[in-house]
């Protein structure tokens, strides 16, 4: 599959450091310059950009932008050019109290549609191909992102926008969609409603599914391929930062190539902020380098993911990150390791095929924290034998070790008895504080 | 071929140059442009070793090139056409050459020969070989000092401010003379106020502002980019009470 941009996707590290030595600089000194609020962080901590920026490591200094700073600069404040020069106007999803507003000029569209498509192509994506956005066309960046850039590649673009399930079954049919891009969870709908409609996505033209917008896993893919008998990649975006774009996965289907000369990633431990080494599991922090409209400094992203530096068969040299594995504000702290309750689920499900209902409790006994797994027995997970009750236990006990590194208790509790929130189960209970006092 | 890594140089007690990084790849034409006093010629100077970096590194062809002599620096490949083009005017054409061609003074041969294409190149040099280079019209000086340059068989051709003082045809000459020198393969650092005539030929540009790069891109994007368009292009929005 060709290479959107080979001169800038498979640029050797060195010259792609200096390029980001320079972007950054330009960057910085634009955003002092041009933005009060980054102005004002930088001269808390005495840095000017000039002085104390002299190698990508030095960024470190800097203190990371979270989504309550842009909440809180609604709508225009953190613009780094005037309005007359912002031609597209986006705001994020999520439910903070202010929607965080983004602006583009027309080179950062100009810069953002080729992203796309460099994303796009390494998907599988080609000029003769017709592409189903089901990405919703508004003020949320998804639906334009993907369709600048197709149109960019030169695909013909079907911008069928979200739902109306049915109409995109037909449309699929008789516009002959190659590709479709889309959430995987709702490639998964589409396939279930054609199972119904008893379509058979074999008479269908349909090559390449585009999944982004969630966290989603291997199985959903291996699902989305099965049952649609397409190939299907995985990307990443940031409204905040630029929308999709940021980073996409190549038809080796293992990690998403990050677009390394537009972005400066870093890796965080989500409690301390530290930056870790590359491989290590954390938060995303992304760096903006070109974007002139609203460039973005350390943005605190919230999502976990780690960076693979191995080469990749396709030629990219791009570094890539693993899918999104999680929200760090689902992350716990016991005994100093960062937990994803979420994931001793998927975890406690290989064992028996099925997803048990669990809760992840912390106590704290001697001033020492204890992990427990409060499993809720099901016919599942129940037997008349003592002894084979046991084994389960000992062998979610040591599965979970094997995983997060501590050794959990876990406790069979009664159906039902876990606390829940509005009839969901919380997966995790503090009682540190409780136990303590 | 040639990559500044964050340097920092000093006129006395100014700062001129504040942390600027930029590369030139091989076979590439680099333009840097920015208003008077922003920085270029101290850029320039500090690239061909008059003055001294206080902090940063420069490589070119990965070999370090900070605190290097002038004349190391030119061996290693570097030739600058200096701003006001600066040809010795009490020596004839030729004798400019033969300067030029200092570093390959024990080869006569190879000076011999290089002469003849520069002549070849620029005939009316040719023409005025034995005259003396401060009777030559502006835009000849201006041809003279990068033959003179070219003497040196660099592998980059630093030109600080080719078209200053020059009239608008001459300019026009001496900006052909400079695409075709790429056309042919010579890598170029090409610093300019003339922000259109550079954008128009660079493939990609810098823009330094105060001793500070601001803005970098290919030259086309920055031809362009509003902020240039209005800072060095005198185009751009009126303000308001200009409407």
């Amino acid at each position: 599959m060709p290479i959107w941009e080979p001169e800038a996707e498979c640029i050797s590290r060195d010259e792609l450091e200096q390029l980001q030595l320079e972007r950054l600089q330009a960057t910085l000194n634009r955003v002092y310059r041009n933005v009060s609020f980054f102005r004002r962080r930088f001269k808390e901590l005495n840095f000017r950009p000039e002085d104390d920026f002299t190698e990508l490591k030095d960024l470190e200094r800097l203190p990371f932008t979270t989504s309550l700073d842009i909440s809180n600069s609604y709508p225009y404040e953190m613009f780094a050019v005037p309005l007359r020069e912002v031609v597209r106007v986006h705001t994020s999803s999520g439910t903070s109290t202010n929607p965080r507003v983004v602006g583009y000029t027309r080179q950062d569209l100009r810069i953002w549609s080729n992203l796309v498509a460099r994303i796009l192509s390494a998907g599988g994506v080609t000029q003769d191909d017709v592409i189903q956005v089901t990405f919703g066309y508004g003020l949320m960046t998804g639906g334009l992102g993907i369709h600048y850039g197709a149109e960019r590649i030169g695909a013909s673009v079907l911008p069928t926008s979200v739902g109306r399930t049915e109409r995109q079954i037909k449309i699929m049919q008789d516009f002959r969609t190659t590709v479709l891009v889309s959430t995987p969870s709702y490639t998964l709908v589409i396939a279930e409603r054609m199972e119904r409609m008893k379509v058979d996505p074999r008479r269908l033209s349909l090559k390449y599914s585009i999944c982004a917008g969630e966290p989603w896993t291997e199985a959903m893919r291996r699902e989305i391929e099965e049952r649609l008998y397409v190939k299907a990649t995985d990307n990443y975006g940031v409204s905040e930062v630029i929308g999709p774009g940021v980073a996409g996965e190549c038809l080796e289907q293992n990690g998403m190539h990050l677009q390394e000369d537009h972005f400066y990633a870093e890796v965080i431990d989500p409690i301390s902020g530290k930056v870790l080494e590359p491989g290590a599991e954390g938060e995303v922090v992304i760096t903006t380098l070109k974007k002139e409209a609203f460039p973005m400094i350390r943005y605190r992203t919230g999502d976990l993911s780690r960076i693979m530096t191995e080469r990749c068969p396709c030629g990219r040299t791009f570094r890539r990150m693993s899918r999104i594995r999680g929200r760090c504000d689902e992350v716990v702290v016991i005994k100093g390791i960062n937990i994803i309750p979420e994931r001793i689920g998927d975890i406690l499900e290989q064992i028996k095929g099925e997803r048990p209902i669990y809760q992840l409790v912390a106590t704290r006994q001697h001033h020492q924290d204890q992990l427990e797994i409060w499993v809720e027995v099901t016919e599942q997970f129940f037997f008349d034998k003592m002894r084979e009750q046991r084994a389960l236990v000992d062998l979610m006990q040591q599965k979970v070790t094997n995983f997060i590194g501590i050794t959990p208790r876990i406790k069979l509790v009664e159906k039902g008895s876990l606390e829940r929130d509005g009839g969901v189960v919380k997966l995790f209970a503090d009682r540190r504080e409780v136990s303590h006092a | 071929m040639l990559t500044l890594k964050s340097v920092h140089t000093y006129y006395g007690s100014i700062h001129a140059l504040k942390g600027v990084s930029l590369h030139v790849r091989a076979g590439e034409m680099v333009t840097l442009i920015g208003a008077n006093g922003a920085g270029k010629s101290t850029l320039v100077n500090t690239i061909c070793g008059l003055i001294k970096p206080r902090k940063g590194k420069i490589e070119f062809q990965s070999k370090a090139v900070e605190g290097l002599s002038p004349e190391a620096i030119v061996r290693m490949g570097i030739a600058l056409v200096p701003e006001g083009r600066q040809v010795f005017s009490t020596l004839t054409v030729e004798a400019n050459l033969e300067m030029g061609a200092f570093i390959h003074r024990h080869n006569g041969q190879q000076v011999r020969e290089d002469m003849v294409r520069m002549f070849d190149r620029f005939p009316i040099l040719k023409e005025r070989r034995q005259q003396l280079a401060g009777t030559l019209s502006g835009g000849e000086q201006q041809m003279l000092a990068i033959s003179r340059a070219l003497m040196a068989r660099p592998q980059l051709l630093v030109l600080d401010e080719p078209s200053m003082g020059l009239a608008p045809l001459v300019v026009k000459e001496i900006f052909k003379i400079i695409q075709e020198l790429k056309q042919g393969g010579k890598t170029i650092l090409l610093i300019e106020q003339n922000a259109r005539a550079a954008l128009q030929i660079a493939d990609r540009g810098y823009v330094l502002e105060t001793g500070k790069v601001v803005l970098q891109g290919e030259g086309a994007m920055l031809l362009e980019h509003r902020e240039v368009q209005r800072a060095y292009l005198g185009k751009g929005a009126k303000q308001i009470w200009e409407a």
